[in-house]
This record gives C-alpha cells, structure tokens and sequence, in this order.
C-alpha cells in the first residue's frame, strides 16, 4: 500500500503519541532523579536541566542497596545459568532422544505452564521452610532452577538442526553428551540468547517468590528493597527515583543487548504456540 | 516398565525402533532428570497439595491440620471479600486485556504500513514490558498523584480537573488497568507485528481486484489471519492478569477500600498474613480454576471465530 505524505504524517504523529507515553515515566523518573530535592514540583518535568548526581549516592547509601544488589546479582546469574542449561539438556533430550513415555512428558512439562503461579506458592513454600532453605540463596534459585517455556524454545530450535551432523559423532562412537556439548551447544547462540535473556529478566525483576521465601534485610533482592524504599523515603521523591532507576537499569541494558534474539524468541513462541 | 508392555502397546511396529527406544532410556534420564526432579517437586507436588490443603484448617506451624472437609470453600463462597474480589480481579483482567490487545494491534497496523523508524517505534513502546513491575508501580503512583502527578497536571492543561486516582475508591482500578495496558502493549505489538508480516502480498491484491475497501480487507482477511496470534495474545494476557500482584502490591496494597483487592494480593493476605493456610489454597484452588474455564472459553471463541471466517 503507498501512502500519501499527508497519511505518513498523520501516522507518525499518532505513533510519536503513544511511544511518548510509553517513555514518558522514564523520562520523568531520570528527571526527578536528578532534581535538587526544593524544586520537585517546578517544570520541566521530563527533560533534566539539573543535575543532581549524589542524589544517586545518597540513595544507594541510604538503604543496604550494595547488598540488595549481590544478592539479586547471586540470583540472577544463578537462575539464568541453571534454567538455560537444565531447560536446554532437557529440551535435547525430547528433540533428539526416543524413549518411552517420550510425549506424555513433554506435554504434561508444558502443562505447568498453565498452573498459574499462586497455586504452587503455599506447598513450594512449605517444602523450601521443611528443607531448612528459608532466608538462603537455594530458596531464591533452587525452585526455578528449570523454565518449561525454555524447555519448549530449545526443543524447538534443536528440532531444526540438521541430523547429519550429529550422526558422523556418532558413528564415531561419541556419546550423547559430547555431543551436545561439543555440537549442538555451540550450534545455538541464537536461542541461548534468547532463553538467557528471558531468564535474567524474570529473575531480575522477580518479587513474589523472594518476598516470601526471605525475611532478613540482608537476603532481600533489588525489587524488594525498592518497594520498603518507598515505604520508608516515599517523600523524598529525587532518592526514591534515583534508587529506581538504579533497580531498572540492568533490565533495560539486557533487554538492549539482546533485544533481536529476545523479540524472535517472543515472536516464534507465539505464532507456533 | 517392562519391555513387555512397551511391545504390547506398539503392536504392528517393528521391533528395532522399540528397542532403540529402550535403549536410549538411561541417556534421557540423565538429560532430563534435573527438569524432572524441579518441576516435579515445585510445580506438580504443589499444585497437588495445594488441592488437598484446601480441605484443611492449618496455620503452617501447629503439627495437626483439622480435616473441614468443604468449609473452606463454602466460607469462600459465602465470603463478601471473596466476590468482590472476583469482580475487582475480572474488571482488572477483562480491562487490561482488551486494551492492550486493540492498542497493540494498531500500533502494529501502523508500524506495518513501511513507515520509517520501525525500529526506534518499536524499542519505545517495548520498554515498559521489561521495566521490573515494582519499578513501574513506584514511578506510576507518583505520576498519578492527586495534585502534583504529570497525569492530573497535563490533564489541567486541558482544563480536565483530574481525579484523586489512586486514593480515589471509583478510580483506583481504573489507574492500575492503565498502567498494566501500558505495560502489555509492546508484547502483543511485537506479537502481531511479526504476524502481519507473514502475511502474503497477494492476498492484499486480490482483494483489492475484487474491489474490497480498506474497512473490508481488514475485517475479512487481516483479522481472520490474525486470529491465532488473537488467541495466543488473549490466553497469555488474561493468564498473566488474573495473576496480578506486584503492582497492586507497590500501587495500592489493595485499597482504598478493598477496591485493587485482587484475588492474587487477597490470597497473599490469607496465606502470609493470616497465615490460614487451608483457606488459601482454596483461594488459590478458586483461581486455578477460574483460569482454566476462561482459558477453555477463550479456546472456543476463538475456534470459532476462525471457522467463521473460513
């Protein structure tokens, strides 16, 4: 279709509209951080003329903030790690393996993804308290040490992989290890940058599950600590801001990084899905 | 398992391929097992239990747990709290579904027609479905302060004399739908967007030959095509909104007045705050289900929506 210059406009200024409330809170919320605390409520509210910068370090000594990011650092990388190698050796295994009870399996993994979280939060709860876990690193990673949708991505991917490959390993007598390891993992980047990027997002900006399983302020995780941020300094707007974009800025990064492959993992899952 | 009943079972085979199957049993398990084992233990078992906790009175600490039998589902049924958050729950899911979905699929629309700056469009509006929840919630309670948020002061500079929002008993709701539409719309955008453009040229051109209008191609081929993307986009939001806690958390804690009561933050209350552990898992039993028969609704609408256009 070919659009007169007069639509192409029309069509750009509708689209600028909702990009700008799609940005417009982050706009607010760097401004706001660097705002000398007087003048909170003067315009311009969304583009910054001052800038405050210890209002960052003012906000990051003002709560434990070093510790809540070790520790959402701890768990983040755990549970990437874990969910993308777990998900993926398990994903190989209904790919490329024949078994019995092979499809029962893969159906009732993909299953879980349709109990809705809160279901599982009491008994997973209970079992984490009967192991001794609460208040530990093992709480926060351990129960979602594997992903089901990771599972379907990797099964997916690995699905379209030539045999042939693997087939001159084998006739070579290489187990099934070596070879996802040495042939199948390196054939992958794609969709472990997509898997990982699903995994850091999840963990990072998780709040329920670590809600629950930690108490002591040194175990809580960045998102836990911005909300009793807010409970605390929710006057002091500049540091509550500041505190805020600190908690969303690995978000944003990872997702940048990673955006092509991320955006084509949402992508298949949904039209295949 | 014997090998015997796998032979039965594949009657008519030959017998090679069930061999190999056997064979390449202790390979699987030794891929599997951690998959197995997690989502076993903190996904199945719970969900099981969670079932047989709903017939308990339990507080999580004294070591007997009281069979009730059905009490704890008759009291949620005769409780005022349970319906009202049901309501709150579905206006919440309903709201934040159709909006995202109408919205995300215009902005797709127009992202479609080769407009320039896809890319620049497309990372804006994609931004918000990243952003930690938490996050969001703080920087939108503030933007949706009664006298000095960006939301009233913009609106009085239309002469809109704004509404108290998230202090507002009629509003609250209303401001937390807004802010999960917002953050929901890049994904079905992202979602729909990739659809269209598996979408052949031709079909386009044919319809224009038969002289369909604009509104026509729309209704009679985009959408039709656009269908399983429709429910994929419909199940997952509505799956993801009866959920709902993070940001009622942040935002409201539920009020004022119970009117952001959702289910999800009304079970948090039963099950770490009173510590009524039976009671809640029938809550959570309530919603399991409540998911599943809009799920299954979904499903057929769909279908049948789909065949229609056939």
């Amino acid at each position: 279709m070919r659009l007169k210059p007069v639509q192409r406009l029309l069509i750009h200024i509708i689209l600028l509209a909702g990009a700008f409330i799609s940005a417009m809170p982050f706009l607010w919320m760097i401004t706001t951080s660097l705002k000398p605390a007087g003048s909170l409520y003067d315009p311009p509210l969304l583009f910054p003329v001052h800038f405050e910068w210890q209002n960052y370090s003012e906000a990051w000594q003002a709560a434990p903030f070093p510790r809540f990011f070790l520790n959402s650092a701890i768990m983040t990388i755990g549970i990437t790690f874990a969910q993308t190698l777990l998900s993926a050796m398990a994903g190989y295994a209904f790919a490329r393996l024949r078994f019995p009870g092979r499809n029962i399996l893969f159906f009732l993994i993909l299953g879980t993804m349709m109990i809705p979280f809160p279901v599982t939060l009491i008994p997973s709860f209970l079992i984490v308290a009967d192991l001794g876990w609460l208040d530990t690193y093992q709480a926060l990673i351990v129960p979602r040490a594997v992903s089901a949708f990771a599972i379907f991505l990797f099964r997916q991917f690995f699905l379209a992989i030539p045999r042939e490959l693997e087939e001159a390993a084998l006739i070579d007598g290489a187990n099934r290890v070596v070879i996802f390891l040495r042939i199948i993992l390196p054939l992958s980047t794609p969709v472990i940058a997509a898997s990982a990027t699903f995994s850091f997002l999840f963990a990072w900006n998780d709040f329920l599950w670590p809600l629950i399983v930690t108490n002591s302020t040194e175990m809580r995780t960045v998102q836990l600590g911005l909300a009793m941020f807010q409970g605390q300094y929710g006057t002091f707007w500049t540091l509550l801001m500041a505190a805020t974009v600190l908690v969303t800025l690995p978000a944003i990064l990872a997702f940048l990084l990673a955006q092509r492959r991320f955006i084509e993992g949402i992508t298949s899952s949904g039209l295949k899905g | 398992m014997t090998v015997n009943s796998i032979h039965s079972s594949n009657e008519g085979r030959a017998k090679r391929p069930t061999f190999s199957r056997l064979q390449q049993l202790p390979t699987a398990l030794v891929f599997l097992l951690p998959a197995i084992v997690i989502l076993g233990v903190f996904n199945f078992y719970p969900a099981l239990y969670s079932l047989y906790l709903s017939f308990f009175d339990w507080n999580g600490i004294s070591p007997l747990k009281e069979a009730v039998g059905l009490a704890n589902y008759k009291r949620l049924l005769d409780s005022q709290e349970f319906w009202n958050s049901l309501r709150v729950t579905f206006v919440y899911a309903g709201g934040m579904t159709l909006g995202s979905i109408a919205v995300g699929l215009l902005v797709a629309i127009l992202l479609n027609l080769n407009i320039e700056g896809r890319a620049f469009y497309r990372v804006l509006y994609f931004l918000p479905v990243i952003t930690p929840t938490v996050a969001a919630g703080v920087v939108w309670k503030y933007l949706f302060d009664p006298s000095q948020g960006v939301v009233n002061r913009s609106l009085a500079l239309v002469n809109i004399d704004g509404p108290a929002w998230l202090v507002a008993p009629g509003w609250a709701l209303a401001a937390v739908v807004i802010v999960g539409v917002w953050k929901r719309v890049g994904f079905n955008m992202v979602v729909y967007l990739a659809a269209l453009q598996g979408i052949p040229r031709t079909y386009y051109e044919a319809a224009q030959l038969d002289g369909a209008g604009p509104w026509q191609t729309f209704r009679h081929i985009t959408l039709p095509l656009l269908a399983p993307s429709t429910f994929f986009l419909s199940v997952t939001a509505l799956i993801e909104a009866f959920q709902v806690f993070d940001l009622v958390y942040v935002m409201t804690a539920g009020g004022p007045l119970k009117n952001t009561d959702v289910i999800g933050f009304y079970l948090y209350r039963y099950g770490f705050r009173y510590y009524e552990l039976g009671f809640a898992s029938a809550i959570a039993y309530a919603m399991f289900v409540l998911i599943f028969i809009v799920t299954v609704i979904q499903f057929r609408l769909t279908r049948s929506g789909a065949s229609d256009a056939a």
